[in-house]
């Protein structure tokens, strides 16, 4: 028999954990679904039993049946209301995964108690009660899990008992779901249809829905693929604590956030930049070669660097930053209201800073997702948020590492948890909050525009198509609500430089003038987009210069055959026939760029696809 | 490659420990002797490799518990040179309180809730650590990792701070206290796995061996020591018996049992018929004694 167990103890070592939560609207049958589960695992001990059906009698819902919901409902208050008021965690294992269940309250009040089993899991069970389809709750629920990123959501469909396990209820409630959840981030949405009471679908697929061939709630528990794919991104890790032994030792303590490293490779230390190679790394209390995601490690560096709590070791490639002023998604989960600009402490994972809300942006209604007015946040209500502390922290965006993207908002007087926030993205040099201390410039004008000011230095041939795409360009940077402005050639020798011909001086001082006047526009914050031949790289570089980082060359390259084909203006015509002297490309020289930013052929794509291109571009450099 | 359930749950308790170190003005960790503390010390001595343990631990010791388990304590202490600080309600012992003379009820108030009390107020302790599971019981699965007391030491299960993250809250006032449990997503399977993984020294009670015992009510008692009143023409008898929670051997019950090995033990459990605190005579008054127990302060 021993060896049996030795067997068995070796076969539960590779077990995997996973966390989930099981939310919905009250009534749905959350806490039945779960002391199912946890009968069905047998892990329901005799004297439990006996406990839970002389209860059942007694208080129970299902007559003679044993009330499974019994099983969950811990404290004494909410046995005698019958309700769930707080997260309850509860452990099953089946021969694949051990499990972590939050069991959180149904109830419109306790809204923050289930977004508080929702931060800590991996996989959202959603139950929706087959006759009422969905509710207000079920909805409220699913925002909550997405915004607290949990990617992999299973749709229970409870209670088919009672619809006659009816496919086309079934379906009805999965295709309005879908439809709802549609704006929702979700990777994957499974849906099953169950009977928590009865066990349907709940182990093993049931006869009673013959129509369903998907997986048991079991199967899916024990196959959903939940690892996220931060193995990959930079590695990150929050300094909780220094351990110093001696002059010998001093190892810096933390749990790996993001990534993996290893023995000799390089990394720095934010804030001090400072750069370093990993000399050693115990995980837990062992030697390691290397180290990954969700280990709780101590790591030696090969050079002595000042290091404290609060501090990140990062591979060099990660873009964690300092940061003072953020923008972030708030939950409110105090009684007493949430004001802007009353002072609380911010805590993060490692660090902390007091501060205030700036300013509460807008409240979102969870109910129709819409953006609402309103000078306060109440308990359970959603809110973006500006943010400023007192001094700065290391952070990123939750979407980029839950660790660092993550705070809880702790009242000064009470020291209670009033608030739970995310990490929308930093607000550089805190332009929208505090002018007093500032000069207005350029980073201050763009902040205000929500965007980053630059010039889109178009050049190419006449006949390349620069106008044409610029215009396109404008358009949709307009329409993505981007202020922006376009000096175009024709259009500016009309004006400002009416006075200039086309011999290479006045060549040379066009687009001296112009450089300059682009560069009081992207002083004002715009995005500017400038398009003329530009022939001369001297002069293109003098615009380079005056600019700095913000400009893009933008080349719309185009064979002169092409060009002069399409000749829109007549021009190419009257330049052959000698009656226009110095023109660019038959008896004037255009020097191609050697390195422009973007590239355009405009004889392989159309006019519409290279804005396209071209604005594709500005996202990805996060311009806009 | 992917961490397995126990590899998650040893990292997440060193995280907790870890952020109790960084953020307690004076930390103590109760130890109980039992399994779980066996465990939680396994885990404290890995936390802060290769550095001694940056707290000291505290026994609370009612006078009534296990010879073996006293033994086994001095001995872990001595092995692994620890810093052990060992409390007893001296008003309590002058007043010659025992689960005998006072019922079990009264036994475990002054003994034990009140000496805890008393220990942590004595010391200034602003963070305990403690064993507890909440897998061990209903009203556990909903108490906190970080889980607040008053200055009473009082618990107040309807207002606890929301938990989110692996974001802990420690901030207190002074003369509050916070009691921190690290093993709070182990099950008692998850405890008996790792203490067979990394061969954690247990006390030699859980295992099975002929031990002198009587009868109580239903329940296995073993003669300790000769302070249990023997009835009249009563004889102990000799059963291979062992221990599945270890307290004070007059409200522990014993089991009847062949298990010997760690591997017995699992697979004992694997297919045991009652659950765990049964053997505690203490939980018996009725199915909400522990809550009330643990508003009043007790661990």
């Amino acid at each position: 028999m021993s060896v049996d167990v030795e067997q068995y103890l070796a076969d539960q070592e590779n077990k995997q954990l996973l966390r989930f939560i099981t939310c919905g609207s009250v009534d749905d049958g959350k806490s039945t679904l779960i002391g199912r589960l946890i009968y069905e695992s047998q892990l329901i001990f005799d004297d439990q039993l006996s406990e839970l059906k002389s209860t059942s009698k007694k208080v129970g819902t299902q007559g003679d049946d044993i009330d499974f919901a019994l099983l969950m409902d811990g404290l004494a208050a909410e046995m005698e209301q019958g309700i769930t008021i707080d997260v309850a965690y509860r452990f099953f294992s089946t021969d694949k995964r051990k499990f972590i269940v939050a069991d959180t309250p149904g109830h419109e009040q306790y809204t923050r108690n289930m977004a508080t089993g929702a931060s800590t899991a991996d996989v959202a069970i959603l139950l929706v009660d087959a006759r009422a389809g969905l509710l207000p709750q079920t909805c409220r629920h699913s925002y909550i899990v997405n915004m607290l990123g949990v990617k992999n959501i299973c749709l229970a469909i409870n209670k088919m008992d009672l619809v006659d396990y009816s496919q086309v209820v079934y379906e009805r409630i999965i295709n309005e779901y879908l439809e709802f959840s549609a704006d929702l981030n979700f990777k994957k949405i499974v849906s099953i249809p169950v009977s928590a009471l009865k066990g349907d679908n709940i182990i093993s697929r049931s006869t009673n829905t013959n129509w369903y061939d998907g997986e048991s709630l079991i199967q899916y528990l024990e196959n959903v693929n939940f690892s996220i794919d931060n193995e990959f991104q930079p590695f990150i890790l929050p300094v909780q604590w220094v351990n110093r032994l001696s002059h010998d030792f001093r190892g810096f303590c933390g749990l790996v956030s993001e990534g993996s490293i290893s023995e000799g490779d390089e990394v720095i230390v934010k804030p001090s930049n400072k750069r370093s190679q990993i000399k050693k790394i115990l995980v837990a209390d062992k030697y390691s070669p290397s180290c990954s995601i969700g280990q709780s490690v101590t790591v030696e560096l090969a050079d002595e660097i000042d290091i404290s709590r609060g501090n990140i070791i990062c591979h060099k490639d990660s873009s964690c930053d300092s940061v003072e002023q953020f923008q972030g998604k708030l939950l409110w989960m105090d009684d007493k209201k949430m004001v802007p600009g009353r002072p609380y402490i911010f805590r993060f994972g490692v660090d902390e800073s007091s501060g205030s809300i700036s300013k509460l942006r807008h409240r979102i209604n969870i109910n129709t997702f819409v953006d609402e007015a309103s000078s306060y946040l109440e308990l359970n209500e959603i809110g973006i948020v500006n943010i400023a502390l007192d001094k700065k922290i290391i952070m990123e965006p939750y979407t980029q590492s839950k660790t660092l993207g993550s705070f809880i908002v702790i009242d000064k007087m009470t020291n209670n948890t009033v608030g739970m926030g995310l990490v929308n993205f930093a607000l550089r040099r805190g332009a929208n909050i505090y002018w007093h201390n500032m000069e207005i410039n350029r980073d201050s004008r763009s902040t205000s525009k929500n965007q980053q000011a630059v010039v889109l230095w178009f050049t190419g041939l006449s006949g390349s198509g620069k106008s044409t795409i610029a215009n396109i360009v404008e358009k949709k940077l307009y329409n993505l609500g981007k202020h922006t402005m376009l000096l175009d050639g024709d259009n500016v020798r009309h004006g400002l430089n009416k006075d200039l011909g086309f011999t290479d001086v006045d060549r040379v001082e066009n687009i001296r003038r112009i450089a300059n006047v682009s560069k009081l526009m992207l002083d004002a914050g715009l995005i500017t987009i400038v398009s003329f031949i530009a022939p001369f790289r001297a002069e293109r570089d003098l615009a380079k210069g005056l600019m700095g980082n913000d400009i893009l060359e933008v080349f719309i390259d185009v064979p002169i055959e092409v060009a002069e084909s399409r000749d829109p203006k007549g021009l190419y015509k009257k330049a052959r026939s000698g009656a226009l002297k110095n023109f660019t490309g038959i008896d004037s020289p255009y020097e191609k760029p050697e390195n422009p930013d973007i590239h355009i052929e405009s004889d392989k794509v159309s006019a519409e696809e290279a804005a396209e291109i071209i604005v594709k571009k500005l996202l990805q450099k996060e311009i806009i | 490659m992917s961490q397995t359930h126990l590899d998650s749950l040893e990292a997440e308790s060193i995280h907790i420990m870890r952020e109790v170190v960084a953020t307690a003005d004076n930390p103590v960790m109760l130890y109980s002797v039992g399994k779980d503390s066996a465990v939680m010390l396994h885990l404290a001595m890995k936390a802060f490799h290769p550095n001694k343990i940056p707290f000291p631990l505290m026994h609370v010791d009612t006078n009534w518990k296990f010879k073996e388990m006293i033994q086994f304590r001095d001995k872990i202490v001595s092995d692994l040179d620890l810093e052990l600080i060992v409390y007893i309600n001296e008003d309590g012992l002058k007043r010659r309180i025992g689960p005998f003379s006072h019922g079990s009820t009264v036994h475990t108030d002054v003994m034990k809730t009140q000496a805890l009390k008393q220990a942590l107020d004595k010391y200034s302790f602003d963070v305990a650590f403690g064993g507890a599971r909440r897998d061990e019981e209903k009203s556990r699965a909903k108490e906190r990792i970080f889980s607040f007391r008053t200055d009473k030491h009082q618990w107040n299960p309807k207002n606890q701070r929301p938990e989110l993250w692996n974001i802990y809250n420690a901030k207190k006032h002074k003369g509050e206290s916070i009691r921190v449990f690290p093993l709070s997503n182990w099950t008692e399977l998850d405890v008996w796995q790792y203490i067979y993984k990394e061969s954690i020294p247990i006390v030699p009670l859980y295992f099975s061996e002929k031990r002198p015992v009587v009868e109580r009510e239903g329940i296995l008692i073993l003669v300790d020591d000769d302070r249990l009143p023997l009835n009249e023409g009563e004889t102990p008898m000799r059963k291979d018996v062992r221990f599945r929670t270890l307290g004070c051997y007059p409200l522990t019950g014993a089991v009847e049992s062949t298990a010997k090995t760690l591997p017995d033990i699992i697979q004992e459990m694997l297919v045991s018929i009652t659950s765990e605190r049964e053997g505690r005579i203490i939980d018996f008054d009725n199915s909400e004694s522990m809550e009330k127990k643990k508003q009043g302060g007790y661990f």
